[in-house]
């Protein structure tokens, strides 16, 4: 365990652990430290200088995401000289972010909006050149809209760190600096995987789902925690649905073995669930070749007389279990003790192999 | 015996730029044709880049005299005069050994330790050098100080970096030295890329390898495994000498494997950055040097802990080690008797602008500013007044007449609003306008901004268009507040230096000449008369002669006039180019 140290933020006692920062133990003890290019799920980056707060005894002010904590430290996290760069900041970035939250996929979700909120920035003092970008959407799932992208680099740097994918990099300097693919490509002709990754963890609209475009906002949706039904992973999802049909799939950063990361399945694969083709109940295919609908029970007892059948006739080994993926350990358990027990064959396996 | 005659051109960039291969082409030509005996050398830049292309000549019997501002059309009257007829050819005279010309001035109140060799050694033969006690100090270092001993010695000294902070470089190795890694990278920052600054590539061009004695020095105090030279890619010249001269040095056993018997091996590579300017931020050219693209990183971890591939590195400027190798050879007593209190031994200065004599100076630190331009620099050109002194490069100040007599150190020039930055001064007079000066450093700035943090990113071109509104007469009431808010906060939140010192320039011109910010914003005028949306021209009948040049030169046929008869400017037509003002000999053409 790490030595604990104790530290003072804003006023209040607090104690930490060696090797965290300060954004970290202030978060535990409740003080709010805005940030927009931090996610917990990538190394610290300082960028955004949003988190800058003064550390006693340093004359330079300290990002917090970075700044790892040492005993008996004192911090302030707001005074006039870091709301001042704050509202600022925020400032800057409105100057040169198309302001039209009204119709933007992010509203309700997007962190500069939330900022502005918060420090009262109603428009910014700064006019000048503003960028005006073509909107990549020539793949099925992610729309990219550089035009609100604030260039904090966490698509970067989560399909560098996290996916090992890394597809987008920084392009050109200064004010018209971009974040793109390699030599400009489209994002499948990229090494793109489609995991959206990168859509989960961009803070604005820059990157957001085709799939869940203009189907309800924040607000108007129902969040429900679940588990993946795709693999034996388990990741936990947060399934947004209205008028009970889902309508998003993203992940809570702070909860479950997959800590805010999904892969394609889990984030774009749930269209099926409201599929007008999709199986709801057993069905028995009839002497003419026709499926017809059926009970458990009459479904069961077919394929029991039909085993058993098979096996008097032509031996166990002429029966194959194939299992899911999709089922928990436990059910797989008990599938493969049925087909050697029961069935009396080792044939038995598992489609994460195929 | 007498000693065979000699002649040398200065071939640094500065020379080559000015023609110096062709005058070194036509002497080769006329010593051929005239049959004469006499060696052609090349050296690198003596400093007197107001003079390019210089030729100095060597001949028993007579001084060695220096010749400048020499072209092609004058080799054949140079060879038949100097060469032949044994005569000094008073023309282009430029300076004469022993005697007093006013050229000699630029020299004599120089203190050269860094510019020890510059030109006066061939930068490509290591011979020259060591002729020159080149290489006394390593082996002194290697076979007679342990590490700590050159470490203290170098401290001892005083030896600030020289790539801008002025960091001490003593302590800095101290702190490499003790951190721990498999492997341990010295690095020299050739990245050079302020507007204006060229005393690395004159150093790394006339004497290459005085930098690289001091990086296997350096190397050796902090145990250093492997050596990079960082040096941007528009200096070909300066990475063919580095290059050549770490094939010389490796052949010599001054690098490679168990360097002089001692037990300690290095290797430097000298790699190629690809013209940014904040890849001479350390961090961003660490992650040059790892081959992603140049971004900074906070700090801490310094690089001395966790630096290229996550090991201690130490990084230091070009000037810094062309110190190291003297320090070792006079002792740390001599060189810090140089200097001031603080801040000891010399510092090279880029001297441009409006400056009469413009080129490379070395001074002993504490020198005064009125020293470094009048003194060495000459004063100002074309008898105008001076104005201001840019110190420091796009991340400097620009500090007013009142404040010449500050001493040039590490404490009086920030204490002005400056720094001593890498060297770089920019004089300028009563033509140049503070308000276009600021615009000019800031539109440098904010195009190299990485882009990674927003104050500078954004901050920086909302500065700038701020500014460019000023010089075109649309500024408004509230925009000298906007720029002090803005500089402010950009300074105060942004990343890196690159962005933490790019409003300098508005602040310092902010400080000494608001009235000239106040006169383009509310008079709509521009006091220098150079912001052209700012200006009209006139014709001052009393000065003009009706000699017509203006007219003739004139693009849009905006002046009339009856010959011998003063002329006018039609202001409605006028484009503003300025030509008639360059033109006129009579001094008629004035702004308003
Ligand atoms: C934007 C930026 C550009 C820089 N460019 C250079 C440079 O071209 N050369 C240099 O030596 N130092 C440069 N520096 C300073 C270096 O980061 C570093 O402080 C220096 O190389 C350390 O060497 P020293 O201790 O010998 O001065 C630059 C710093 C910044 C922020
Ligand atoms: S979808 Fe996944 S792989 Fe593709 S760019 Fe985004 S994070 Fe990278
Ligand atoms: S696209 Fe989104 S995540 Fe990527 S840099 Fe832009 S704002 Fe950040
Ligand atoms: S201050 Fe400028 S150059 Fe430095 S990290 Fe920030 S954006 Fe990049």
């Amino acid at each position: 365990m790490p030595e604990e140290l104790r530290v003072t933020i804003d006023g209040k006692r607090c104690s930490g652990r060696r090797g965290q920062t300060i954004l970290e133990v202030a978060e535990e003890n409740g003080i709010w430290i805005p940030t927009l290019c931090y996610d917990p799920r990538m190394a610290p980056y300082g960028a955004c200088r949003l988190c800058l707060v003064e550390v006693e005894g340093a004359r330079a002010l300290m990002p917090a995401c970075h700044a790892e904590i040492t005993p008996d430290m004192v911090v302030r996290t707001e005074n006039k000289r870091i709301n001042s760069i704050r509202r600022t900041v925020i400032e800057l970035l409105l100057s040169d972010h198309p302001v039209d939250c009204m119709t933007c996929e992010s509203a309700g979700s997007c962190r500069l909006q939330d900022l502005a909120y918060n420090y009262g920035v109603k428009e910014s003092s700064f006019k000048g050149e503003t960028h005006s970008y073509h909107l990549l959407d020539d793949n099925p799932l992610i729309e990219r809209d550089l035009d609100k992208c604030i260039l904090c680099g966490r698509c970067v740097r989560i399909c560098e760190e996290v996916v090992g994918a890394g597809v987008y990099g920084f392009v050109a300097r200064g004010f018209d600096s971009i974040v793109s693919t390699p030599y400009d490509h489209p994002l499948e002709e990229s090494p793109c995987l489609f995991c959206g990754q990168c859509v989960s963890t961009c803070p604005v609209g820059a990157l957001t789902s085709k799939l869940s475009k203009g189907k309800g906002r924040p607000w108007e949706l129902k969040q429900t925690d679940t588990v993946c039904p795709y693999c034996g992973v388990g990741c936990t999802l947060t399934l947004w649905t209205r008028d009970n049909e889902v309508v998003n799939v993203t992940a809570p950063v702070d909860k479950g073995v997959n800590r805010g990361n999904l892969c394609i399945k889990g984030r774009f694969g749930w269209q099926y669930i409201s599929s007008s083709e999709r199986l709801k109940y057993p069905m028995i295919r009839g002497k003419d070749g026709k499926l017809r609908k059926a009970t458990w029970e009459k479904a069961i007892s077919t394929v029991a007389e039909r085993l058993t059948e098979i096996v008097k006739e032509n031996g166990p080994d002429a029966v194959c279990g194939l299992a899911s993926a999709r089922c928990t350990n436990e059910e797989n358990y008990l599938f493969q003790k049925f087909m050697r027990a029961v069935v009396g064959t080792n044939n038995v396996d598992h489609c994460a192999r195929l | 015996m007498s000693k065979k005659t000699r002649v040398v051109v200065g071939l640094a960039t500065c020379g080559i730029a000015a023609g110096g291969v062709s005058v070194m082409d036509e002497l080769r030509r006329e010593i051929k044709k005239r049959k004469l005996n006499v060696e052609l050398a090349e050296t690198g830049c003596i400093g007197y880049c107001f003079a390019e292309v210089l030729v100095e000549v060597e001949k028993a019997g007579m001084p060695k005299v220096t010749y400048g501002d020499i072209t092609t059309k004058d080799v054949p009257e140079l060879v038949e005069t100097h060469l032949v007829q044994r005569k000094i050819w008073r023309e282009k005279v430029l300076l004469i050994e022993g005697r007093k010309t006013a050229e000699a001035d630029f020299l004599k109140r120089q203190k050269r330790i860094v510019l020890r060799n510059c030109g006066l050694i061939d930068p490509e033969s290591m011979r020259d050098y060591m002729k020159k006690g080149g290489y006394e100090g390593l082996k002194k270092a290697l076979t007679k100080m342990a590490p700590e001993e050159v470490r203290a010695e170098v401290l001892a000294a005083g030896l600030r970096g020289r790539g801008g902070a002025g960091f001490p470089t003593g302590q800095k190795w101290d702190f490499c030295a003790r951190a721990e890694g498999a492997d341990k990278y010295i690095v020299c920052n050739a990245d050079e890329g302020d507007p204006g600054a060229f005393m690395d590539r004159s150093v790394l061009e006339g004497d290459p390898h005085a930098v690289i004695e001091g990086m296997i020095i350096g190397g050796y105090a902090i145990g250093a495994t492997h050596g990079y030279i960082y040096c941007r890619a528009e200096y070909p010249l300066a990475v063919k000498r580095l290059r050549l001269a770490i094939r010389e040095a490796t052949r010599k056993r001054f690098l490679g494997k168990n360097i002089l018997g001692s037990g300690y091996s290095l290797d430097i590579i000298v790699k190629e950055g690809a013209g940014a300017f904040v890849c001479g931020e350390e961090t961003a050219m660490m992650a040059s040097i790892e081959g992603s693209r140049g971004m900074p990183l906070p700090r801490p971890p310094f690089p001395a802990n966790k630096g290229i591939w996550g090991m201690p590195t130490n990084i230091n400027n070009v000037e810094t080690f062309a110190n190291v190798p003297w320090i070792i050879r006079n002792g740390a007593r001599k060189y810090a008797a140089i200097g001031t209190g603080g801040s000891k031994g010399t510092k090279v200065f880029c001297l441009t602008g409006k400056v009469r004599r413009g080129g490379l100076a070395e001074v002993a630190m504490g020198t005064t500013l009125r020293d470094v331009i009048f003194g060495v620099g000459g004063g100002i050109k074309e008898g105008r007044n001076f104005k201001a002194v840019q110190i420091g490069g796009p991340s400097g100040g620009c500090l007013p007449a009142a404040l010449l007599d500050t001493p040039v150190d590490y404490d009086s020039l920030p204490a002005a609003g400056a720094i001593m930055g890498s060297g770089g001064m920019v004089i300028v007079d009563d033509t140049t306008c503070m308000v276009d000066l600021a615009k000019y450093f800031l539109t440098f700035t904010q195009m190299e901004s990485c882009g990674k943090c927003i104050p500078c990113r954004v901050g920086t071109k909302r500065m700038l268009e701020v500014l460019i509104r000023i010089c075109e007469g649309r500024g408004v009431p509230g925009d000298i507040g906007l720029l002090e808010r803005l500089a402010y906060d950009v300074k105060d939140a942004s990343l890196c230096a690159l962005g933490g010192t790019a409003p300098n320039p508005v602040l310092t011109t902010l400080r000494y000449f608001k009235d000239e910010y106040k006169a383009h914003i509310f008079d709509k005028k521009c006091p220098a008369g150079l912001c052209v949306d700012l200006v009209t021209f006139h014709i001052e009948p009393d000065k003009c002669t009706g000699c017509g040049v203006c007219v003739r030169n004139c693009p849009s046929d905006s002046i009339t006039g009856e010959k011998k008869e003063p002329h006018v400017i039609d202001i409605e037509t006028c484009i503003r180019c300025r030509e008639c003002l360059r033109r006129c000999r009579f001094d008629a053409v004035y702004t308003v």
